[in-house]
């Protein structure tokens, strides 16, 4: 297997507050390859916003990575200083907000934007960096791009804002790129559009997408391989074809009974009995165990650690080497 | 002036964010220029009306005009030729035409034109003002700027606690401590007065002379040192908000430097509704002058109007009134109107409009 292009290993991003010290995200690992798009799905509160932030460096204080590591194309890049970080930050690794409407200055032209970031990476001239942004302009699809460059943001509708947003991610080529819920903001009629948009863009400059959603739906139709998030833990990753029709955890197993078979709006996530557990009131074991139809005794007194069954791993004892489901499989 | 209001204006003189994303553009920029003109034509109206009321029914205007022995017909005279006894409108609309032409009778105290006074003595407080508002804007919006940026920095705290001071003490008191501390003790700057002026036309300046310049220093800082704080705390607030905006931090996600990010990013957001309370705030400065004016005797309007009203001097009282008014609202559309440049969501004509549909 290539080398891949992030590896993110026991991953840990704390809030201390004053009601204690919070773990958002609790030891999370995945690897995102070059070129491939990655899902990442999980409740509201998952953590799956804070994983993205602390991979591009901009967890909001008090929010800081508490351990793991972060290693881009085999370096290094949690504990970078900020001036560091900068550098990778929309040269190497892009980002896609889930507001069009605020991610944008609303006092600066587009091409202003535009030209201002790809400046800031790419040794250019202004008129070269003109040119480059119409390029990124037209390739997202603005119509007429050459007479909206020096249009500001509130002459474009919300689509037509996440594509300059998307535009402004990919100025210097980045080799990934993190959308936070890029669609969610948008339009019913526009989310596959964008979405579509990003999977064309990726595969035509062979860009890595981590694409963070609620949407099953956007997983199913998108992503080559998925990560499940839940409390903050990895509970499942593996290929997308796998996890949705062979899923390996009970809580995997829920959510897809969740997608509909039509291409109407897919639910949201979250249709188990039950809600996820808040940070502050963390069962011990295995933080699925309260909602799981499976749980047995070491669910609740032991977390389970992710185990391999390739091509997915799960967090769950059901697949430990002497669990019920490696047992029914083996036998199988 | 609530009703006439309606959803145009931003809320002038709050220091609420104000409003701007309701505006619509376009030719609704000109129907919102032509109310903004109506309304200060009527704060005007009921400023006149303010100072008419002084003029007649603050003690008598024949009283003030004639000697002790002057006779019952003679009275009655003058008062027929003063159009005294006209009906009220007529009377308000006399005056208002006059105030108009900035003709406002004759001083009781120095029985000369009301009109001449102001202008002789508008230089000192225009630029004592002057020299307030950029002592504030100077020093107050990189403080913003600076505690804003370094929020948890002692420098901050202490900045912060200064400007707490600041708002805290009347500005008579602050005044005497600054003269008290470098006039008596240190004797570095003058306690009093304008120091020496140069004459321009009819203009005299206190800009052009060392003297000049040093006898300014205690007065604008005493003068502009309330609305310092406020700018500071305002800029600090609005940093802060723009900072946590989304556009700031996917400005900071597209790896644009901090410098780009606080000043080429937040900075000008933040500078939006600033100008719109600091350029307000210019027209208190000229408001609160009076008091600046009486502690360092400074020769300007409101040291000339604290004067009127201890020999009940009305048309000087009135006058100045006006005046004041006037540039209050004068400042008012100015800013609105600055306002509209600064931000392009208000420019009249907005290119795309509605935008290019998905
Ligand atoms: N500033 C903060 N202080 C304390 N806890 C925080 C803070 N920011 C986020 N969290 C916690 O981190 C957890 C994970 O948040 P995150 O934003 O990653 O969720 P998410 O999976 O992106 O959810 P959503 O789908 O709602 O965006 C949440 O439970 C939240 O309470
Ligand atoms: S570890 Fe136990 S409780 Fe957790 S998902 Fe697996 S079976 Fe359910
Ligand atoms: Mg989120």
């Amino acid at each position: 297997m290539t080398e891949p292009l992030l590896s993110v290993r026991d991953l840990r991003v704390q809030f201390p507050t004053r009601r204690g010290v919070l773990t958002a995200v609790d030891g999370v690992s995945f690897d995102i390859h070059p070129g491939e798009i990655l899902g990442v799905v999980g409740e509201s509160g998952a953590g799956k916003s804070q994983t993205g932030a602390a991979i591009i460096g901009l967890l909001e204080p008090p929010g800081r990575i508490a351990g793991g590591r972060i290693i881009l194309e085999g370096q290094r890049i949690d504990g970078l200083t900020q001036e560091q970080l900068r550098k990778v930050r929309g040269r190497k690794i892009g980002a896609v907000f889930q507001d069009p409407l605020t991610s944008l200055n609303p006092l600066y032209t587009v091409g202003r934007q535009l030209t201002e970031t790809i400046r800031t990476h790419l040794d250019m001239s202004e008129r070269a960096a003109r040119a480059r942004a119409l390029e990124l302009l037209q390739e997202v699809g603005i119509p007429g791009a050459a007479d909206r460059l020096d249009a500001y943001p509130h002459q474009f509708s919300g689509g037509m804002r996440q594509r300059v947003v998307i535009a402004l991610a990919l100025c210097a080529n980045p080799r990934l790129i993190i959308a936070d819920e890029p669609t969610t903001a948008l339009d019913v009629s526009i989310q596959a559009q964008i979405t579509s948009l990003l999977k064309r863009l990726c595969r035509e400059h062979d860009t890595a997408v981590m694409l963070i959603t609620h949407d099953m739906g956007v997983i199913a139709e998108t992503a080559d391989r998925v990560a499940v998030l839940y409390g903050g833990r990895l509970a499942e990753v593996g290929p997308v074809d796998d996890v949705v029709n062979r899923p390996l955890h009970p809580y995997t197993e829920g959510l897809m009974a969740c997608i509909p078979t039509t291409h109407d709006r897919p639910p949201r996530l979250a249709q188990i009995e039950g809600s996820m557990p808040s940070l502050t009131a963390m069962p011990d074991g295995c933080a699925f165990h309260p909602r799981c139809p499976h749980a047995h005794d070491r669910c609740v007194a032991e977390r389970p650690p992710l185990f391999d069954h390739a091509p997915s791993s799960a967090a769950c004892w059901l697949w430990s080497s002497e669990g019920t489901r490696t047992l029914e499989r083996t036998r199988a | 002036m609530r009703g006439l209001s309606g959803a145009m204006p931003p809320p002038i003189g709050s220091a609420h964010r104000p409003r701007r994303w309701d505006l619509p553009a376009g030719t609704a920029m000109i129907a919102f220029i032509v109310r903004r003109l109506i309304q200060s034509v009527l704060v005007m109206l009921t400023v006149a009306l303010v100072g008419f009321a002084l003029f007649n029914y603050v003690g008598d205007p024949v009283n003030n005009l004639v000697g002790q022995d002057t006779s019952m017909e003679d009275r009655a005279q003058l008062r027929e030729d003063l159009g005294l006894n006209d009906p009220f409108p007529v009377q308000f609309a006399r005056f208002v035409v006059n105030a108009a032409q900035a003709d406002f009778g004759i001083s009781y105290r120095h029985g000369r034109p009301v009109e001449d006074l102001l202008i002789e003595r508008a230089p000192a407080t225009l630029e004592l003002s002057l020299a307030a508002g950029l002592f504030a804007l100077l020093v107050g919006v990189p403080m913003g700027i600076y505690t804003a940026l370094n929020r948890r920095g002692w420098l901050s705290k202490a900045f912060l606690t200064i400007s707490l001071i600041g708002v805290s003490l009347p500005t008579f008191l602050i005044g005497i401590l600054l003269i008290l501390i470098f006039a008596v003790w240190l004797g570095w700057l003058p306690s009093f007065g304008r120091g020496t002026t140069v004459q321009i036309g009819w203009w005299s300046t206190g800009f052009l002379t060392w003297d000049g310049l040093k006898a300014l220093i205690l007065p604008s800082i005493t003068l502009g040192l309330f609305q310092m704080t406020l700018i500071m705390r305002l800029v600090r607030a609005e940093m802060l908000e723009v900072l946590r905006t989304d556009y700031i931090k996917f400005a900071r996600a597209r790896g644009l430097s901090a410098r780009a990010v606080n000043f080429g990013h937040a900075l000008k957001n933040t500078l939006v509704p600033v100008i719109t309370i600091t350029g307000l705030q210019l027209g208190s400065v000229i408001a609160f002058a009076i008091i600046t004016e009486t502690v360092f005797q400074w020769p300007g309007m409101g040291l000339l109007f604290i004067q009127a009203i201890e020999f009940v001097d009305i048309p000087v009282m009135a006058a100045y009134l006006v005046l004041v008014a006037f540039l209050f609202v004068l400042i008012n559309l100015i800013v609105d109107i600055l306002y509209v440049v600064v931000d392009p969501r208000l420019r009249v004509g907005g290119g795309g409009g509605a935008g290019g549909g998905h």
